[in-house]
């Protein structure tokens, strides 16, 4: 199991063929108090840095794009209805949807957490 | 802090607080210390600490002040009490709302304020536009702090005993701490509370002193964004602009009944027209159906599609977990209650026209228990 990240904040943890897609702790503190989350409905086909996921703050709109490419399984319901999750567990109860992955090697594009963290604190 | 940002007083005390900064009105300002929400329910509860130094403070004096100021604002200054401050617009001859600002009598002079970004137009209008025998000063060595919240008085009260008999709009003359302070019960939030000029040299013992009370808690920019949507107090270039008359903007009781009648300010004959014919929009409070904030810039549109008006603030109301926006729509859709559909971010949203303010206001007022 990897988890890798994007430069827009996005981390995807992928275990075999199947990816979980969130935003970033980092995100999250920049983002501030999250109150709406809209995610993609299962049977979804995502290319690799498609708007994905909606999320809202108090104070602004963003958009979520797909780290990867692939066929959305599952959306959280869990963070419709309780988008604070996204503040409190970002990359765990936090996530916002899963994927099968339609290409892997993608993967090889994305940051490792060591990366990622070096890339956030040139932020 | 890019180099266009200038400091405010505080600034220093701001970020030892943890306070996230953004550039704003021409500062450097504190968006938010611990959070949002967490700071918005707090001033609901208990007591919010503002700077508000970005806000111009100006003294207007001389012989011919108040024939001025009369002339280019529509407020009946013959009965307007001393330490009394009334809300007011300086209007363009289009009867366009240049600022909106607060006006007080002291004694031989008035004190002013108005909002951080358009004080620099304002001076220039003003000074273009007062007579000869009115002398402008920008009070640039004062510093500006609000306490908002059901128990600011408590807190305010224990370091400046007086100020729990002041009403809601009367001001007066203290000191905190041995520092003069002009000190009014007022604010943007939609709460009791107070507003709170002192010297720019004294400001931060006295923000200290207000920020160790248990009651208050420093808040930024964001909660007072939130705080003023829900008491449906519009905000000066966003809710209002040079193109939006006192009217449509919902403001008429900004306009004295004396002034309504015999003109003499800036825009009246269109601000007239409009009193008796009616305006052809209005800004109106929105409940957005769902969870979905619809922000500024929104169109609200009709069953085409087609833009007949816009969404000027939106959010999320954390008192009414909904969100809530204002927004300029025809004269025909402002009753409350009408149904409204706006344009966001590629989709179709639903509303409702809601009376204002979206939480009740909790003024002090004289004459209430």
């Amino acid at each position: 199991m990897s988890v890798y990240y994007t430069k827009e904040h996005e981390w995807v943890r992928v275990e075999g063929e199947t990816g979980t897609v969130g935003v970033s702790d980092f995100a999250q503190g920049q983002l501030g108090d999250v109150v709406f989350v809209e995610v993609p409905q299962a049977g979804r086909t995502l290319g690799k840095g498609d708007e994905a996921a909606v999320v809202e703050s108090v104070k602004a709109a963003s958009d979520v794009y797909s780290p990867v490419s692939g066929t959305v399984t599952e959306g959280n319901q869990a963070v419709v209805d309780e988008p604070s999750l996204v503040n409190t567990d970002p990359e765990g109860e936090g996530w916002f949807f899963r994927l099968i992955l339609s290409d892997t090697s993608e993967l090889g594009e994305l940051m490792n957490a060591e990366q990622y963290q070096s890339y956030c604190d040139d932020q | 802090m890019t180099e266009t940002e200038q400091a405010l007083p505080l600034d220093g005390w701001h970020r030892a607080r943890g306070a996230r900064m953004v550039g704003f009105a021409g500062y450097a300002m504190p968006i938010q210390y611990e959070g949002i929400l967490a700071e918005h329910k707090w001033t609901r509860e208990s007591a919010g600490l503002f700077d508000v130094s970005h806000m111009g403070q100006l003294l207007v004096a001389g012989p011919d002040a108040e024939q001025g100021l009369e002339s280019l604002l529509p407020a009946d200054f013959a009965i307007l009490k001393e330490a009394r401050p009334k809300y007011s617009l300086l209007l363009n001859d289009e009867g366009g709302i240049i600022d909106d600002l607060m006006v007080t009598r002291r004694g031989d002079h008035f004190y002013l304020v108005v909002n951080g970004a358009t004080k620099h137009g304002d001076i220039a209008h003003l000074k273009a536009r007062l007579p000869a025998g009115a002398f402008l000063d920008h009070m640039k060595e004062q510093a500006l702090l609000a306490l908002q919240g059901p128990k600011a008085v408590n807190a305010l009260s224990r370091l400046v005993p007086g100020v729990e008999a002041l009403t809601f709009m009367t001001a007066a003359a203290f000191t905190i701490d041995g520092v003069a302070a002009w000190i009014s019960r007022s604010g943007y939030t939609g709460e009791d509370g107070y507003e709170i000029s002192v010297p720019a040299n004294a400001v931060e013992r006295i923000a200290e002193l207000l920020a160790a009370q248990g009651e208050v808690k420093p808040i930024g920019l964001g909660a007072r964004d939130s705080l003023r949507l829900e008491a449906g107090l519009p905000l000066y270039g966003h809710d209002l602009d040079q193109d939006t008359t006192p009217v449509e903007a919902d403001l008429v009781f900004a306009l004295s009944k004396r002034r309504r009648v015999e003109g003499g300010f800036p825009g009246w004959q269109r601000i007239a027209r409009e009193l008796s014919d009616g305006p052809i929009r209005k800004r109106v409070g929105l409940m957005v159906d769902g969870r979905q904030p619809v922000r500024e810039g929104a169109m609200v549109v009709d069953g085409e599609g087609n833009e007949v008006g816009k969404v000027t603030s939106g959010g999320f109301s954390p008192s009414l977990e909904a969100p809530i926006a204002m927004a300029y729509v025809p004269a025909a859709a402002a009753e409350p209650g009408s149904r409204v559909s706006l344009a966001s971010r590629g989709k179709i949203f639903t509303g409702t026209v809601t009376p204002m303010p979206f939480v009740p206001h909790r003024y002090m007022r004289k004459g209430a228990a």
